[in-house]
């Protein structure tokens, strides 16, 4: 065979410099290349010209031209006067704002309602059941509006607004708490905080290392907890309580001072929240019963408690098949965010490709900068998720 | 409908290699005009539970398919949010946008589009809920606005606060239906839009009379039908068609004695209603092209009335929009 196959090649005449398969792959990928960036080349061409010859101005020049419009919610200082390119921030920041919430509110959500969907107490399980189905099934918008023009729209009025201890109002215009305002001297507490997160970890990091060892357990939770919330604490109390606290009042209109949750927010998130943990929910319980039931009576066998069953046994070998749906439904999450216009959230698209673009009037690039922001947005928690998948995937010894 | 839309744009925009744009002879070969309207306003653009549309900018359109194609009623009516409006102009969803869309300088110079004149003179102002028992729009500090996305009004309301140094909260809703929803749950303390719109949203609200307008004007509005830059035949044919119903009131034909006046009345009126001159083949069109327009619409008089004023829930008065010679600004140039 060896000796067949090196006698034949020899035997045959060196294939031509264009028929070698290495080369071959080299030519087509150029051709495809190439003529795809003539596709593009000629997308991005006749775009441009038909614009100009119908008269349409074209270009980003319109970024730094002023606004002229303001926006309910800003984390970034904006104000009319400030330019069309900024407007793009501020919306990209409420975009990310409410994302990030509803992605910690729909991940719990989530993991309790799947976990309760397995539980053996018959009711807990049904009403999880009943949760899923429900909400997994009726559309988002439909949510959205019920939350916000049936739920909190309901809301009385400011000068109506119920109050909790005379500090906490809330009313149709939202949620208006007490604000802390940090006088001089403040910053030591915050140092205080990053010192405590710092040593929680590397404390956590020694006790693993001691139970992988010895087998003794710590209890690192309560131990960590104490060290995040206690030493600012304490900081707080010896730098002499460096801080005051601002407590809304009615003013005119409505309440000055303090801090307010705006309605809109609320609702996007409830509902971004409830709805994607209807999905989640799914993800777990296909998780923990991909687990084969022998793992856990094991474990039971060796004696541990239940809790420790499922946080050390369930949950490792759960996540491995709950992370990559749940990537997808991170994604769908961020993208649901952009329906935050029908209620008047301003995220990017609100503000965006909303008000600015119709001041502005240059559609194809407005709308070519918000769909490249959310695939970005959705590429770069994809690298995330992906890299955390690696991380908790079996590993083979 | 909005991705359609878009799509639309982009779609014209990359493939389309012909720029000479021919909307008669489209709109003559397809024997309909495509025409854009509101989402719903009360007066202006409305559609009723036959699905019939009714108003004054839809007046507008009927008034332009009398003149092209001899029959008011071969107009097919397509729902615009205030965001979509000029993207389905611009990409030819539309041959027509009459949808209460303020004549701005930049929308005129920036957007590839042409106004065509204007059909009703509106400011800005602001609606508020009697309980607050205010008189004046200066008194507003500190209080929240609704407002409808992509309106001129955005701007207008920015400018009065910033001028008058005050502040203010806006709750941007997409849609007029939604802005009124917020008001009436009482999201924002007053509502900020076209004076006009105020009166058509206020007789939607639960308790009318629970509102007031407010009687400040923060802005010039004048609100026109718009057409696509770069074809001066279809422009004209608008611009001309509006001037119509402004002079057919001006020169006192109505839609009841237009067929006398073709023949019987004055030369103004004659030529008007193309009994003389060739007014109608100057513009590509038939000779009885206004004639047709008052006929079957009526003149501005008679479409304002019905739709906006007395003789509608409105109860709107002429005011600016009544004749030069009547205390008005409405002034058509001269059909010669």
């Amino acid at each position: 065979m060896q000796t067949n196959k090196s006698k034949n090649s020899s035997a045959t005449p060196k294939a031509a410099f264009y028929n070698r398969a290495e080369v071959r792959s080299v030519i087509f990928q150029v051709i495809v290349f190439l003529g795809l960036a003539y596709f593009f080349y000629t997308i991005y061409n006749n775009t441009m010209t038909n614009m100009e010859a119908r008269g349409i101005r074209t270009g980003f020049g319109f970024m730094s031209q002023p606004a002229g419009f303001d926006i309910l919610l800003s984390l970034i200082p904006f104000e009319a006067t400030d330019s069309y390119g900024r407007t793009f921030f501020v919306g990209l920041l409420n975009t990310l704002l409410v994302s990030a919430i509803s992605i910690v509110f729909a991940t719990l959500l989530g993991f309790l309602v799947g976990v309760s969907r397995l539980s053996s107490n018959w009711l807990v399980a049904k009403v999880a059941t009943v949760f899923v189905e429900t909400f997994r099934n009726i559309p988002l918008l439909l949510q959205i509006f019920f939350w916000y023009f049936a739920v909190l729209a309901t809301l009385p009025g400011v000068r109506d607004s119920i109050s909790v201890a005379d500090s906490i109002f809330v009313n149709v215009r939202g949620l208006s708490v007490p604000k802390i305002v940090w006088s001089d001297g403040a910053s030591i507490v915050f140092y205080a905080l990053l010192a405590a997160i710092a040593g929680a970890f590397f404390l956590s990091r020694w006790a693993r290392k001691r139970q992988e060892n010895t087998g003794q357990p710590f209890p690192t939770l309560w131990a960590t907890l104490g060290l995040i919330i206690g030493l600012p604490l304490l900081t707080f109390l010896i730098a002499g309580s460096p801080a005051s606290v601002e407590v809304p009042k009615l003013e005119g209109f409505g309440f000055k001072g303090g801090m307010t949750l705006i309605p809109e927010l609320v609702a996007l998130t409830v509902a971004l929240s409830v709805y994607t943990a209807a999905f989640i929910a799914e993800a777990v319980r296909a998780g923990v019963q991909s687990v084969s039931h022998g793992q856990v009576e094991a474990a039971a066998a060796l004696g541990l408690p239940h809790a420790k069953v499922l946080r050390f046994v369930t949950i490792p070998q759960a996540l491995r098949v709950i992370v990559p749906p749940l990537n997808s439904q991170y994604q769908n999450l961020i993208k649901n965010s952009s329906l935050a216009m029908a209620i008047g959230y301003p995220d990017l698209v609100a503000v965006f490709m909303g008000s600015t673009l119709n001041q502005v009037g240059q559609a194809v690039e407005i709308v070519f900068m918000t769909m490249m922001v959310y695939l970005l947005i959705n590429l770069t928690l994809s690298m995330f998720m992906n890299w955390y998948n690696a991380r908790i995937k079996l590993v083979e010894r | 409908m909005k991705k359609s839309v878009l799509f639309g744009l982009v779609t014209a925009a990359i493939f389309s290699t012909n720029v000479q744009a021919d909307t008669l002879e489209d709109v003559k070969k397809a024997g309909m005009l495509k025409c854009g309207v509101s989402t719903g306003l009360a007066g202006f653009s409305q559609k009723d539970e036959k699905g019939n549309w009714s108003g004054l900018d839809v007046d507008v359109c009927r008034g332009v398919a009398a003149a092209v194609l001899g029959d008011a009623s071969k107009v097919s009516y397509k729902p615009l949010t205030a965001k979509e409006r000029f993207t389905a102009l611009q990409s030819g969803e539309i041959d027509i946008l009459s949808r209460n869309t303020t004549w701005t300088a930049t929308r005129d110079t920036s957007l590839g589009l042409n106004f065509a004149g204007v059909v009703y003179y509106d400011g800005a102002g602001f609606m508020v809920n009697k309980k607050l028992g205010i008189d004046s729009a200066l008194k507003l500090d500190g209080a929240a606005a609704c407002i409808q996305a992509g309106t001129s009004t955005e701007l207008a309301i920015a400018d009065y606060f910033r001028e008058n140094n005050m502040k203010y909260k806006v709750v941007t809703f997409e849609t007029s239906d939604q802005t009124r929803s917020g008001f009436e749950s009482g999201r924002c303390d007053f509502l900020v839009s076209d004076q006009s719109q105020l009166y058509s949203l206020r007789i939607g609200l639960k308790d009318p009379e629970g509102a007031v307008v407010l009687p400040e004007v923060i802005s010039k509005e004048p609100l026109g039908p718009v057409v696509r830059q770069g074809d001066d035949k279809w422009f004209n044919i608008v611009k001309w068609s509006l001037n119509a119903m402004i002079e057919g009131e001006f020169q006192g034909v109505t839609s009841a004695n237009a067929d006398e006046m073709a023949k019987s009345g004055k030369p103004g009126q004659k030529r008007l209603l193309g009994s003389e001159g060739d007014l109608g083949e100057k513009l590509g069109l038939s000779a009885d092209w206004a004639h047709q327009i008052i006929k079957q619409v009526g003149n501005y008089s008679e479409s304002f009335e019905r739709n906006v004023g007395m003789g509608s829930a409105l109860k709107i008065s002429r005011g600016l929009n009544a004749q030069w010679n009547k205390g008005g600004i409405l002034y058509s140039p001269a059909m010669r």
